[in-house]
């Protein structure tokens, strides 16, 4: 184990001094993508910086006892954890270091989820209760085509090894698992189709509607962090493992930003879903993506 | 210390969030302020995002003629409002009422519940002249900071004793 690659991975590449500018970088091609296809013109590229700074200046408001402290640290820890979601990544060849595996990176995938659903009942405001209770109802249908399509392939791979996954061969496997990941997407980063628990305007800002100032301003890194996190997962599963690091990197950085677009275009082409369409659409039409994908990957093992 | 302060200064006139609260409005400045919003004029260039919690917000837009039962809620949703904060009236009827004028279901104008920073007349205002009201009220913001006017801690002091009723 060597403690500086560690290091440099949490704090540099992929983590935290790429991961920060990354996510305010796509959140601002969510935002553009979504303005262009409705023939605005749309932010400036600095805006989510902007909104950071901005956010971090305001008042904060006061919350007294347990529950606040409670609703304080919610955005802290959906923050840390999806900060260390992207430091995990597999993008650079492995070279000794801290090498988390599948499950953690999984793991820490899921902890912002579940600081929504914990911070909306925290606030205790009528609209953080539905949209934390549509959150809740949400990962349960989606996390089930996700994890079952992500498994298969680590089962085809014999290792829950985060390198194993990225030296990945190309198999119709793989391109099976990818798309069943890649329909998840949209209900994990709360995007249009299924952006159900944050609902604009619906149910005002669902579970942050009672978060003001840097709090918010926390949430809003933490979804960025998110993207980063869960679109990087995807581009390294895609992307070939090459000897030349920078290269491998800058297809990382380049596969993500096509996921990120693809996403913003079916976000801005659909309108919201109902909470009882969207289950249904993940436990009927999608879970049969990740059932193929076990039976494949039970098929490749057996042939091995 | 000073450059954080200018570093603050110029995002803040980059992005005011909007929060829009009709007060017994006729509906026509509301439509107006949403077609600013849309594809023609797209405030997002400005930075403008239209919130749905007023706790997100900056600028509280409100229109309409203050009506008995509005008087109330516009003083909640201003202290939930975090400062600093600013507020446009829209339309003719929050400054001096229009037609409606003598009418005894109405509390108006509104700056006799709170203060505000910038007033967009207009039988509704056209879209762009909301813009420039919004662009005004983000740069007095900006200026502002976390100074609050006399009349706002009067109006919260206000508040606080009304809830603890």
């Amino acid at each position: 184990m060597n403690m500086t690659t560690a290091l440099m991975r949490l704090l540099i590449f992929p983590g935290l001094l790429f991961a920060v500018p990354a996510a305010w970088f796509f959140l601002w091609v969510e935002r553009k993508a979504v303005a262009r296809m409705q023939g605005r013109i749309g932010p400036p590229f600095m805006q989510p910086f902007y909104d950071f700074i901005k956010l971090l200046g305001k008042q904060v408001p006061p919350r007294p006892g347990v529950g606040g402290m409670l609703m304080k640290a919610w955005p802290l820890l959906a923050l840390a954890s999806a900060g260390g979601a992207v430091g995990l990544l597999p993008v650079l060849p492995a070279s000794g270091g801290f090498e988390g595996d599948l499950i953690l990176l999984l793991a820490l995938l899921e902890v912002p989820s579940m600081c929504i659903i914990a911070a909306g009942f925290s606030s205790r405001s009528i609209f953080g209760e539905i949209g934390s209770a549509r959150e809740a109802v949400l990962s349960v249908s989606y996390n089930v085509v996700f994890l079952l399509a992500i498994l298969s392939i680590a089962a085809s791979q014999h290792s829950f090894r985060l390198e194993a996954l990225a030296q990945l061969p190309f198999s119709p496997l793989q391109i099976l698992g990818v798309l069943a990941l890649l329909v998840c997407l949209p209900a994990k980063l709360h995007l249009n189709p299924f952006s159900l628990p944050n609902a604009e305007q619906e149910i005002y800002a669902g579970p942050m509607t009672e978060y003001a100032g840097p709090e918010l301003a926390m949430w809003e890194l933490a979804h960025g962090l998110e993207f980063v996190a869960a679109t990087g997962l995807v581009a390294t599963l895609i992307a070939p493992q090459l000897t030349l690091w920078w290269l491998g990197a800058l297809i990382f950085v380049a596969l993500s930003f096509v996921i990120v677009l693809l996403l913003s275009v079916v976000a801005a082409a659909t309108a919201r879903l109902q909470i009882d369409t969207s289950v249904r659409f993940y436990w009927q039409c999608t879970l049969i993506f990740a059932v193929l994908a076990v039976a494949s990957a039970l098929f490749m093992r057996f042939r091995s | 210390m000073k450059l954080w302060n200018r570093l603050m200064c110029y995002c803040r006139r980059r992005s005011p969030w909007l929060f829009h609260m009709n007060s017994g409005s006729c509906n026509g400045c509301d439509i107006e302020l949403i077609a600013s919003l849309t594809t023609r004029y797209d405030a997002e260039q400005l930075g403008v995002l239209h919130e749905g919690s007023p706790r997100h917000a900056d600028i509280l837009c409100i229109s309409g003629p203050v009506t008995h039962n509005a008087a109330q809620a516009i003083r909640t949703v201003y202290g939930q409002v975090y400062g600093p904060k600013a507020v446009v009236a829209i339309g003719s009827c929050p400054a001096s009422l229009n037609v409606f004028i003598d009418s005894r279901t109405l509390d108006g104008p509104l700056d006799r519940h709170i203060p505000v920073d910038v007033y967009v007349p207009g039988c509704p205002p056209r879209p762009d002249a909301i813009l420039q009201g919004v662009a005004k009220a983000a740069e007095i913001l900006a200026e502002r900071g976390n100074r609050q006017p006399a009349f706002e801690a009067a109006a919260e002091k206000k508040t606080e004793e009304e809830v603890q009723q």
